[in-house]
């Protein structure tokens, strides 16, 4: 039987971390940016449609990537899905911001 | 409650409630991709910048202090109490001042001398943030998401906390779109202590179910990790 | 759509194979429980994942399962206990 990469009741692991990990300012954003995207009456996908999006992650970026890491993909994948950003046009977006050192 | 408010681990000057440094951890590929994907969506008018702001003000403003200050006036009112069981959404809504409307489902599992709930969610991060704000790491941790399931009594035994071989231990996994809060069981002990002084011993954990509440004029679980020989 | 479970049921959750998104754990595939409480109904999320409307809702109830039967091993006074949506239950006598 397959079983997703996020399906993870009773594998094997290791201790829990215990560490109390404050939020980055990325953290905060992607959260409230998918927060707002996926508004119940307000969102352009459902909360479903993103875990969808991060359980199609390929195995390494699932456990190698931070959990918003993670989210920030999965809001690539669904912005691009419900065209409310074009393919084309985020690379180009992606392409300029990067030949700026990806700076402010 | 000295685990919850972490400090950075560099300066203790700096606000402990506030973010850290952004490029603390994130890899330069996401960090592009979430700017790239911010600023477009602000410049199609899909939202506004004022609308991230108002969501993190909103995000930030659910602590598990709220789910602390509901257990306590169950433990006091034994009639709030039946109603925050049978009506979970509705008598927090009424005991806090806070509109629930477009949360999810919410269940309150009660502890008992013979029974302990803890939760997870092996599936993703499901977890009661409209009365405990933001999950802590570890909820969401591979570890934690795998071996609650299988090994719950030696997941609790590394947060410090052992119960009795004669109690239940009740691990809910939280798979679909029902959210669960534990109301611990209210340690001996503490028959005289006001609403506000029971609130200050419910510590988000024990709202998981990976701890238990401290009794009196005790501080909870603060060396925990020391305590199981960890590192802190 | 009505329940066709209330608490005290048996139930079986089923050992269907499924490649897209669904909220039925692997390790409790084909697992025996009990019914512990029926939460109501929802859309479906395998169906809200693609962006369908999840029509009709489904009942969902949180389902009560013994440690030894989820995981082939005894441990004392553990019970595993999940959310499981009615299509993937079926009655057990």
């Amino acid at each position: 039987m397959t079983r997703g990469v996020h399906d993870l009741g009773g594998l094997p692991a290791g201790p829990v971390d215990l560490g109390e990990h404050d939020r980055t300012f990325f953290d905060q954003r992607v959260d409230a940016m998918m927060r707002l995207l996926s508004h119940p009456t307000d969102g352009y996908f459902t909360v479903d449609a993103m875990r969808r999006a991060i359980e199609a992650l390929p195995r390494d970026d699932y456990f190698g990537l931070t959990y918003y890491e993670r989210w920030v993909r999965a809001m690539r994948t669904l912005v691009v899905e419900r065209g409310l950003i074009g393919a084309d046009e985020l690379e180009r977006k992606l392409a300029a911001l990067a030949a700026r050192g990806g700076r402010p | 409650m000295a685990r919850e408010h972490a400090h950075s681990r560099d300066d203790h000057d700096r606000d402990p409630h506030a973010p850290v440094d952004e490029s603390h951890g994130v890899r330069a590929d996401s960090a592009l991709l979430e700017r790239a994907l911010r600023e477009l969506l602000i410049e199609k008018n899909v939202f506004a910048a004022a609308d991230i702001q108002r969501q993190i003000e909103l995000t930030e403003s659910r602590t598990p202090e709220l789910g602390a200050r509901v257990v306590a006036h169950a433990w006091a009112d034994p009639g709030y109490k039946t109603w925050l069981i049978k009506e979970p959404k509705a008598a927090i809504e009424s005991f806090l001042g806070i509109d629930l409307n477009l949360t999810p489902e919410l269940v309150v599992v009660e502890n008992t001398p013979k029974l302990h709930h803890v939760i997870c969610c092996t599936l993703c991060s499901c977890y009661p943030r409209a009365v405990l704000g933001i999950p802590p790491a570890w909820y969401k941790s591979p570890e934690y998401r795998s071996r609650t399931v299988i090994e719950p009594r030696a997941v609790l035994a590394e947060f410090g906390t052992r119960l009795p071989d004669d109690v239940e231990i009740r691990v809910v996994d939280s798979t679909a779109d029902v959210r669960y809060m534990v109301l611990p069981l209210r340690p001996r002990g503490t028959e005289r202590m006001s609403e506000r002084e029971l609130a200050g011993i419910v510590t988000r954990d024990s709202m998981i179910g990976v701890a238990v509440p401290g009794a009196p004029r005790r501080q909870t679980k603060v060396s925990t990790t020391k305590d199981a020989g960890l590192p802190t | 759509m009505t329940p066709r479970f209330a608490a005290g049921d048996n139930v079986r959750v089923r050992a269907r194979e499924i490649a897209t998104h669904c909220r039925t754990p692997y390790y409790l595939r084909g697992k025996r429980g009990v019914i512990v409480r029926g939460h109501g109904t929802f859309p479906n999320p395998e169906e809200l994942a693609y962006h369908q409307l999840g029509v009709p809702h489904q009942p969902l109830y949180q389902v009560a399962f013994d440690y030894a039967e989820v995981w082939g091993k005894r441990e004392r006074n553990t019970v595993i206990t999940a959310d499981i949506f009615q299509h993937w239950l079926e009655a057990v006598d």
